[in-house]
Formats: C-alpha cells, structure tokens, sequence
C-alpha cells in the first residue's frame, strides 16, 4: 500500500469509530430509534474488505452494519439522517439503522434477518456473471450468523455455479447475550466453509494488514473467475449487542480489557508510524477532519426535513395495478 | 392478587408449568444461559420473559441454540411428536418466515395428515407488532397469516392478566399453538393472580361493556380501543361493547355476533395489514351470520397496505390510534 492508501485506510477506519462513538452518545440522548447496534471494535473487517471494492462491486451488509455502508463509501451524513428518520436520510427515513442501504454505492442494504444476505448477495454474483459483468459481490454474516442454513444452501451454490462471491464472517464471539462456545460445534469456521468446497482463511481481524490482504487475495481470485471464497476475520465488540444492552454476561474488566488489548486503531497507528509511512501529524489532520465532518453529520441530521404521514404510502410499488 | 407487568405475569406461566410438568422445557435463541468458570451465567431472554428458570432447571430444560430458527421449530416439533411438551420462542414474529415451512408444512398437519395418530403439542412464543420503531422486519405482527392455516391455534394476549391464563393453556393444549406477545406491552401491568390459572381458548373477553356500537380489537390494538371507548362514554354519553378474541383461532364468534344482534354497529381494530387480515375476517363473519342485525356498514381501522416503516412520525402515522377509532365510530352512528 502506497503512502495515500495508507492515509485512506486510516481515515475511514477513524470514520468508522467516530460515528459509531456519536451515534452512541446521540442514542443516549433519545434522538435515534430503534434496534442500534455499533460496530465499534471491527472496523478492520469493513475496510480491509471494501478498500479492494468500486461502486460498481456489491455488498450485502448485517443488523450491524454501520461501519460496511461507511466502509463502501456512504456518506455519514446521510447516514446520520437516516439514523434519525429524516426524509433526507438515504432511505428516506424509512429502514432506519437497521435497513441502511445506498445502490449508487453498490451497498445492497444492511439488513436485519441474521444470514439473509448471504443468499442475496450470491444472486448479485451472479448476475455479475451473466451480464459479462467485472464486480464481485460480498456479504458479511457474524458468527452467530453461520448458524443459519441458508448460509451453507447460498455458499454450496457460490461454488457450484463459480461465482465471483466473497463470504465474509465476522467472528466476535457473540451472537447477542450467547457466546460462540454454546452456539456453534465446530469453533473453525473457516473449516465449515472450506467444506463446501471453496478456499477458506481465518485471519485477525483486528489487524487491519492481515484482512486487507487476506480480502485481497479473495477479491482477486474472483474477479479473474476463480470461484467463491470465504474469509473468517475475529474482532471484538466493544459496546453491548445493540445500545441498552447492559451486557449482565460479561463484566465491565473483560470489556475495558478488550478496548486495550484488541483495538485496530492503535494496532494501525503504531504500525504505520514505526514504519515510518505515516506521521503523527497527518493522523491527527485526519483525527480533526473526522471529528468535523462528524459534527457536521449530527447537525445536519438534527435539521433535516421530518417526513410527513403521507410519505408512508410512497415506495411500496413501482405501479400498483 | 399483585401488580404485574407481561413480562412478569409469561414469567410466572412459565415458571408454574415447568413445576407442574416435567416434559415442559424452552428451546429459543438466548432463553437460558451459560457456564462461565463453572458459574451459571443467565440471559432469561433477550426481552427477559424466561428469567430464573436456566437457574432452576439448567441447560436439559432450558436449552439456547444456535441462531438456527428452522433447526428449533423442527427439533421442538420432533420432539412433541414423541412426548415433550416444549415451548420454542422465536425473538420476533417477522423471522417465523425462516422458518415458516417447518410450521405450516409440518407443525400444523401432522395430526390431520396423518389419521390422528399424533399430537404435536409444541407452544412457539414470539413477540410481535410495531412501536418500537424496529422498522420493516422486526414489527410485523403474522398473527393473521398464522390464524389461517387449520391445525394451529393462534393466542393474541393484550394485558398481563390474559397473557399468563392464556400461555398456561397454551402449553397444557394438546395441539400447537402460537403465542404472540405484543412487544410494547411487555412493560404494561394489572392485577396478575400469583397462582396458576387457565384461560380457556375460543372464550372473548369484553374489557368494556355498552349499547350503542360493537368494537372487535386484537392485541395491542385492545388498548386503543378501550381507550377510544373511554373517551367516547365520557365525552359523548356513546356506550361500546369492547370485544378481545384474545384467540383469533379458536374463535369466538357467539360473543361477536351477540354483541352485533344487540347494537348492530360494528368497528373492527388490528395493527395489521388491512388485505386478508383479522379485520376483513371478523366483517365477513358479521356479513356472512349477522347482517340482518346491522343498522350501518361495518368500518374496520387497520394499517395501511404497506411495510412497518421506521421513522418515528411515520410508524405513528402508521399505527391504529384511538382517534381513528373514534372517527369510525362517529362514521357508523351517523
Ligand atoms: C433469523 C434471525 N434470527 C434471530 C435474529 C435476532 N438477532 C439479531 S442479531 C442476532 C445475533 C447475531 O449474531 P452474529 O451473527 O454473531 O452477529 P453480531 O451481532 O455478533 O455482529 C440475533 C439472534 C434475527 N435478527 N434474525
């Protein structure tokens, strides 16, 4: 990775955090509703997969999903507007934090059935391969996900068809309050996936290097038709399963003790600087344009237009007759 | 006799029948809990309805799963079939559809199909309804849906009281039943006997009792329309029978039809969808066996033909209210 690539990794990863940290502090003041799950923690998955990605390529993101519409380019604003149910959101106030989704961006939707996007996204792989088309599709399921069997019907028919698919699962130990160990028999989840007959990695995915060029490979091999691959990437959550979750399951040590051990950021800071590749000063010039365009998305979501009781009847049909 | 919320009043249902009988056990998503260094850590479910029992009866009776909603309706079914008497819980109704067949295909036809030879005694208990802003796929209601496949009962409780009577029934029954508690109402409380007690299914309650016009309401749509009966009785002098099916299947039809023969008006009250729903149900029953008795057209207040959406303005403007109640009372007394 070049010196900018670098730069753009570190801002979006930064991007990332800063919005889930205000999106934390704007849902304890009542302004957001809803289910809302932060992805802080995992921020290396998104990037390190969607650096590799264009417009053109699509993915299908989780109830999780945040810091993948970030990660594929979405604008945070519009996001926070959407967080807030404004008719400037980019659904128009009508998914909410749950059901983000921007097509320009080739971001099929975040989604709230835990495993339906693996499926979807096989069907945008396809679609990929009989319009002669040069995108890949991915979708992000968590490792409580993997429990889902359309998840394993959606990878065997990546694999017999040889599509150009990409299934990431990320493994942060937890599906809600349940913990891997009581969910899920065999813990190698990539060797679950290689079952089906694909190439399959684990990685860590706190080290943001690792995914990115684990996710690289992958991507690579797909666009060249080289069939479906899975990458396992592990990352903790650092919040509860969704705000509110007083997290009775875990105690507040192992949770400060996660932020201080297994944090992306400071793991690609000290990487970075003691290469040499990056200064402190430019970090931080990327640290202050974050926190302003952060301040600008909360302002702009707390003006935005409120839709009206008859927005409610738009976009249930394109023509209903 | 104490004040109890939903939450508490499942709680107990829960706790009384697992006492009772020992082939009692849950099977859900985050139901029970853990072992962490040889403690018991309990989650009780993630909206806290099965707390205290993975404390008392451990991982046999109390078993979380994988996220794998077609593996936990069918094992509970399997498991009915040859004697248990589980209770699945499936966290919204909205995610059935994952596992719709194991319900519909199966569940509902194994005594018909084959020749009463079975029972398949399973209780599957999710929450259900808008009002927490959860947006499209977290605050459908499917109860209708489910009403209209023979072979399953279908209980809709719309206060603590009901929702502990009707779940022990629930799981005493001897074919399946699905229990669909309303999400905003887990917090809601009235007066719950500490006791055990059965709510016979196909028996209506009437929360409010008046001459004038019949309203029919499910779930938390039961609420609105107490409400909506409150102010009319107080402000008008207008008197409403309130009518709770609180089993849309069985349903109690008698209770409906006498209540129709006596004022001849007729409103009916469902957050749901208004196509194929409770309401266009319940209007084709007083149509089809009551219309003789009608003095106006029967209005029915639903949501409209469209997805749950998400923003807060527009999930109210989306929900039934007690003013549209209102309103459609006025329309059919005019
Ligand atoms: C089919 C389905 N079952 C259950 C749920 C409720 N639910 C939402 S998130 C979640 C846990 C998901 O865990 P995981 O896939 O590991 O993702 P994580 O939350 O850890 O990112 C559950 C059970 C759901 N939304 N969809």
């Amino acid at each position: 990775m070049d010196h900018d690539d670098l730069l753009g990794a570190y801002r979006r990863l930064r991007l990332l955090r800063e919005f889930e940290e205000r999106t934390r502090v704007e849902f304890q003041t009542g302004q957001i509703a809803g289910f809302t799950h932060l992805y802080a923690g995992m921020e290396a998955i998104a990037v390190g997969v969607c650096e590799h990605l264009t417009d053109e390529d699509r993915i299908i993101s989780t109830h999780r999903g945040h810091g993948h519409c970030l990660a594929k380019g979405c604008d945070p604003a519009a996001m926070m507007l959407e967080l807030w149910g404004s008719t400037d959101g980019l659904c128009r106030g009508k998914g909410g934090t749950m059901h983000i989704a921007d097509f320009s961006r080739g971001m099929l939707g975040a989604n709230a059935v835990v495993g339906a996007g693996a499926p979807i996204a096989v069907g945008a792989a396809l679609a990929s391969l009989m319009t002669g088309g040069t995108w890949v599709a991915v979708s992000f399921v968590g490792d409580g996900g993997t429990n889902i069997g359309s998840v394993y019907e959606a990878m065997n028919l990546a694999v017999v068809l040889q599509l150009p698919k990409i299934f990431v699962i990320e493994d942060n130990g937890w599906g809600e309050m349940t913990p891997i160990a009581n969910a899920t028999g065999n813990r190698d989840l990539a060797a679950r996936a290689a079952a089906m007959g694909m190439p399959a990695v684990a990685v860590d995915g706190v080290d943001f290097f690792a995914v990115h060029a684990a996710a690289g490979e992958a991507i690579a091999r797909a666009r060249r038709g080289g069939g479906p691959s899975t990458l396992v990437a592990s990352a903790p959550r650092f919040y509860g399963h969704h705000e509110g979750d007083p997290q009775l399951y875990r105690s507040r040590e192992e949770i400060a003790d996660l932020r201080r051990r297994e944090d992306c950021l400071p793991r690609f800071i000290e990487r970075v600087t003691t290469e040499g590749s990056l200064t402190a000063a430019e970090l931080a010039a990327v640290d202050a344009d974050i926190a302003r365009i952060m301040d600008d998305a909360v302002a702009k979501a707390k003006a935005g237009p409120r839709p009206v009781p008859g927005d409610v009847f738009d976009h249930v049909y394109a023509r209903y007759r | 006799m104490t004040i109890k919320s939903m939450r508490d009043a499942l709680n107990e249902a829960l706790h009384h029948e697992f006492e009772r009988d020992p082939l009692v056990f849950l099977i859900g998503e985050d139901v029970g809990g853990f072992e962490k260094d040889g403690q018991p850590v309990e989650i009780g479910g993630v909206f806290g309805v099965s707390k205290g029992l993975y404390r008392k009866y451990g991982r046999k009776r109390v078993i979380d799963t994988p996220i794998s909603e077609a593996a936990i309706i069918g094992a509970a079914s399997g498991a009915a079939l040859c004697g248990m008497r589980p209770i699945a819980e499936i966290m919204f109704a909205d995610l059935t559809a994952v596992c719709f067949d194991q319900i519909v295909n199966q569940i509902a036809k194994f005594r018909y199909m084959f020749g009463g030879q079975c029972a398949c005694p399973v209780v599957i208990r999710m929450t259900t309804g808008g009002g927490r802003n959860a947006g499209a796929q977290h605050s459908q209601t499917f109860y209708p849906i489910f009403t209209s496949f023979p072979g399953l009962k279908i209980a809709v409780p719309s206060n603590a009281y009901d929702a502990k009577g009707l779940l022990i029934s629930a799981i005493r029954d001897e074919d399946p039943v699905l229990f669909f508690e309303p999400k905003v109402l887990y917090t809601e409380k009235c007066e719950v006997p500490d006791e055990a007690y059965a709510i016979p299914f196909g028996e209506a309650a009437m929360p409010r009792e008046g001459e004038d016009v019949t309203l029919v309401a499910f779930g938390q749509s039961v609420n609105w329309a107490v409400q909506a009966a409150d102010e009319l009785r107080k402000t008008r002098g207008i008197r409403c029978d309130v009518i709770d099916p609180r089993t849309p299947s069985p349903l109690d039809e008698e209770t409906i039809l006498e209540s129709v023969a006596a004022t001849g008006r007729l409103v009916v009250i469902d957050e749901s969808p208004p196509r194929c729903g409770l309401t266009a149900d319940i209007a084709a029953l007083v149509a089809d066996k009551g219309f003789r008795d009608l003095k106006a057209p029967i209005k029915t207040v639903t949501a409209p033909h469209t997805p749950v959406p998400q923003a807060r303005e527009l999930e109210r403007a989306y929900l039934p209210n007690p003013r549209r109640i209102i309103a459609a009372v006025e329309e059919v007394l005019a």
